[in-house]
């Protein structure tokens, strides 16, 4: 755990007093506190191209009046910047009149264990992993022209510091292995990527030779690719596999969801509460307490412990993810939802793990009940356009089906469909849930946080795939 | 107040000689201050305020060929021994790469001219405040705008940057932003539009009330959109998604991408990559460009480089590292492109909308869908269908999707440039995409 004022000429006691004098008459707010510490070993063309370190340390101080936020937020943790920051906030919020609301559940639950994944391992084992990787894949397939693999890993150590003195704490480990190859056969080239990762040792990820499964996958996914042909265009029927496919549901339903743009009525979901969204026997949950796992939170970046979330269940739209200030003004409680990437930002209600649950249908069933369309297994990734619903995902691995059967592989498209209609397209619902590797990050306002999706192979009786074959 | 040359020197200059006590044989570092100060509203009333001070170190040390870095947000030198410290102990322990190095020393930027790129004005919380509610008042006007979100965000920056073959320079920045995001609404649909404005200088920012009027007046017409058929059919790409088009083929020409053979323009040096009449500049000394510059991240200056000549590639964009490997000369451009812009075309954005019978004109594209690798591009699109000249309706859920090799072959562009983004291009048709729809 870091200890913000060791090297500080302000002392806990004092930054607690100007956090309750800032926050008088506040709705609420608090005292961010981030010491930060990140890696990045990357082996690219053969060669280690970087080896960098990172060490990050920042306060964000945040006061709230009814609808009014006032942030500031500064790298010097000293007597002088504080005031500064709470100067700036108060000139804000000129005249408030509210009652701070000292409210905020506990739980002992952790998610994770206290560890700094980068001390856990060498450079030099680091370094000689990557190396590994090269030579095994470069051995593997002469086709291979590059192999780009990479480590990252963090600890981050936060602190919230809320008005009357009420401190909680956080640290939360991160890591990330990534193996990228490029296939070139006879003048065509291709790509493929793989990862793993979530908050624990890089060890646990890669240990018994693990490193080799995400080259092989990484390497079949590039494979695929070469043989692919033009993707069709138009309406069709689409058959998603199980797993990192579920950032359809990330896009297309997740953050139409946020509190933020319930509140604010901007988005295509706010006044769908009650109602069918889906297809009978969707469900699908917001979850930050799944152990170790890439979108999990003890807390959240305001203190409330995460929860699991039941977002739609069994078709009906039953609850949106909230932070304490959306949460305040529609009259509900926090959801533990409330994320930033870090210091430097203010909080919004954020995804953690976002999963459908599992039905009791087979992939096979699925793909003979598609006499045309497409088989999408693998994703790079997507975006939503909130207010009217439509969202894309690219696809990175696909095959046609024809005639109830997986025909040949098809170039990289991206599908595009309607947020608030597409889960009502749901035809069937596999029993073969299964959670993404750990390898996704959610951009929203400027902010990238790690998100975790999970979901079994879905049936889609309409959407429309961007190809170029008419 | 954003810190001065002199605090960031002495910083700089403590670690590079930090660094040399440690036993390394060069290295360099940039040391850089942001501060921010923000005002949102929402409906035309406050929604936040947000003030950030940023500092930030980064220092990369070489020994021999053997090469690491460090970055920090903590500038005590306490924190810096300790960092600098675990940088050349790491830099020992990474393996040697013959291509690392410092820039050439003659190929270093000798003077920093001004480029008019900062304006000492400090814009008060208040004035913000004044600006935002005319602007707001102007995109609420209509019934059907139901939301509307603006910001005004001031910044003022400085950096020095140094290394051990003795350069140090830097100067200040800043920039005056404001945006309007507005939503619309009728019985059948919600839409979502914006308009924004960024310079260098306060007293060019647009009008507030004309982005707040054109915020809302391209969202109203977004209401009530069309899913159209699947076809083969001429694209014009709104000025704001046509720069997306020429930001991919930058990226597609940096010397990383080059070197390591992951590019669809890999040794097309010479070679005719786009329609004949095209030209494009990158220009780093335009007075008060947004993405104008001096010298490059490495300091190494900074020419005009015309890099496509009537459709023909001329130059890649060439850093210290991948010009070693490839044998070519750095041309200042680590870290990408300055001000980039395709020459203007010869006909009016009216004529262009007349070329053909019918056509799509694009206004927002959603998705990462340009590979540089096999030159692929395929991403959601919104917009207007376009016949005889004439708007029709708009247009939504569907993608367009070509691939780049034959998309600049076929790019006809309107003479309508203007400088809104460090990156610029005029209207520009692109024949020969397919669209998905129905």
């Amino acid at each position: 755990m870091s200890n913000f004022f060791e090297k500080s000429d302000l002392t806990r006691r004092e930054a607690e007093n100007i956090v309750s004098d800032t926050l008088q008459k506040c709705d609420d707010g608090e005292l961010y506190l981030e010491n930060s510490k990140s890696e990045s070993i990357l082996l690219d063309d053969n060669k280690i191209k970087n080896s960098s370190y990172n060490s990050d340390l920042g306060f964000g101080f945040r006061a709230i009046s009814d609808e009014v936020v006032a942030y500031s937020h500064s790298n010097e943790i000293s007597k002088n910047s504080l005031k500064q920051s709470s100067e700036s906030l108060k000139s804000t919020l000129k005249s408030v009149k509210g009652t701070y609301n000292h409210e905020i559940p506990k739980s002992n639950k952790k998610y994770y264990n206290n560890i700094n994944p980068i001390e856990q391992k060498s450079l030099n084992e680091k370094i000689k992993i990557l190396y590994e990787v090269n030579n095994y894949l470069r051995s593997k397939d002469d086709n291979i022209k590059q192999v780009t693999a990479n480590f990252l890993g963090e600890q981050k150590s936060v602190e919230i510091i809320r008005s009357g003195g009420e401190t909680l704490t956080d640290v939360r480990p991160l890591i990330r292995f990534n193996v990228s190859v490029m296939l070139e056969k006879n003048g065509r080239k291709e790509t493929g990527v793989y990862g793993v990762g979530g908050r624990q040792s890089y060890d646990t990820y890669l240990k018994n030779d693990n490193w080799k499964s995400v080259c092989d996958e990484a390497l079949r996914i590039a494979s695929v690719n070469l043989e692919s042909k033009p993707a069709p265009a138009g309406e069709m029927k689409v058959v998603l596999g199980p797993g990192w496919p579920a950032i359809l549901i990330h896009e297309a339903v997740g953050h139409g969801l946020e509190g933020d743009f319930n509140r604010k009525k901007t988005s295509a979901f706010h006044n769908l509460m009650g109602q069918k969204v889906a297809s009978e026997g969707v469900t699908i949950v917001d979850d930050g307490t799944i152990d170790n796992r890439r979108g999990s939170l003890t807390i959240d970046d305001e203190g409330t412990p995460t929860e699991k979330t039941v977002l739609i269940e069994n078709g009906i739209l039953k609850n949106f993810m909230q932070d304490r200030l959306n949460a305040r003004l529609m009259k509900t409680k926090s959801t533990g939802s409330g994320r930033r990437e870090n210091y430097r930002h203010i909080v919004l209600p954020r995804m953690r793990n976002t999963m459908m649950l599992s039905g009791n249908q087979t992939q096979d069933e699925m793909i003979k009940a598609v006499d045309k369309g497409i088989f999408a297994v693998s994703f790079g990734g997507g975006q939503v356009d909130i207010t009217s619903g439509k969202f894309v995902f690219n696809c990175t691995e696909a095959y046609e089906i024809v005639n109830g059967k997986i025909g040949s592989p098809i170039k990289g498209a991206t599908l595009i469909g309607d947020g608030p209609s597409i889960l009502k397209e749901v035809s069937m619902v596999g029993n073969d849930m299964m959670m993404d590797p750990g390898i996704g990050t959610c951009g929203k306002a400027g902010q990238g946080v790690p998100v975790g999706v999970a979901q079994p192979s879905i049936l889609i009786n309409k959407m429309t795939v961007g190809g170029t074959k008419l | 107040m954003v810190k001065d040359q002199e605090f960031l020197e002495k910083k700089a200059s403590y670690c590079l000689g930090l660094a040399k006590k440690l036993g390394v044989t060069e290295s360099s570092v940039v040391v850089n201050n942001s501060v921010s100060e923000t005002v949102n509203f929402r409906n035309k009333k406050l929604d936040e305020s947000n003030r950030s001070d940023d500092l930030g170190i980064r220092i990369t040390t070489y020994i021999g060929k053997k090469k690491s870095s460090i970055s920090s947000s903590n500038l005590l030198d306490d924190n810096l021994n300790i960092l600098i410290e675990k940088c050349v102990e790491t830099t020992k322990n990474t393996p040697e790469d013959e291509f690392n190095s410092l820039p050439d020393k003659d190929l270093l930027a000798k003077e920093v001219k001004d480029l008019s790129l900062y304006d000492d004005t400090h814009i008060e919380n208040d004035q913000k405040i004044d600006y935002l509610k005319k602007l707001e008042s102007a995109a609420s006007n209509d019934k059907k705008i139901i939301n509307t979100e603006s910001s005004f965000t001031q910044n003022k920056s400085n950096f020095i940057l140094a290394n051990t073959e003795g350069f140090c320079a830097g100067y200040k920045t800043s920039s005056f932003t404001a945006s309007s995001v507005t939503v619309a609404k009728d019985e059948k649909s919600m839409e979502r539009d914006y308009e924004y404005s960024s310079k260098c200088f306060f007293k060019d920012l647009d009008d507030a009330e004309e982005l707040g009027k054109q915020a809302a007046n391209q969202t109203i017409k977004k209401l009530n959109p069309k899913k159209i058929g699947s076809e083969k059919i001429a694209i014009i790409f709104d000025k704001r998604i046509a720069k997306g088009i020429l930001n991919t083929f930058a990226s597609a020409i940096l010397s990383s991408a080059i070197s390591r053979g992951t590019s669809f323009l890999k040794d097309k040096i010479n070679q005719k990559i786009f329609s004949n009449k095209i030209n494009v500049f990158d220009k780093p000394d335009i007075l008060k460009g947004l993405g104008s510059r001096n010298f490059d991240s490495e300091g190494v200056k900074t020419d005009t480089l015309k890099l496509v000549e009537q459709g023909v590639l001329k130059h890649y964009l060439i850093d210290t590292y991948n010009g070693k490997k490839l044998n070519l000369k750095s041309n200042g451009r680590c870290g990408g492109t300055s001000n980039l812009f395709f020459e203007n075309g010869t006909i009016s954005l009216k004529d262009l909308l007349n070329l053909k019978s019918k056509s799509l004109y694009i206004t927002e594209t959603i998705g990462h869908g340009s590979n540089i690798v096999t030159g692929d591009y395929s991403v959601g699109a919104t917009g207007f269908l376009v016949e005889n000249g004439e708007f029709q309706y708009p247009i939504n859920e569907i993608t367009i999707a070509g691939n780049f090799k034959d998309m600049f072959q076929n790019i006809t562009l309107a003479n309508d440039l203007d400088f809104k983004y460090a990156t610029n291009s005029p209207t520009m048709m692109i024949e020969g995409m397919v669209v998905a729809g129905k």
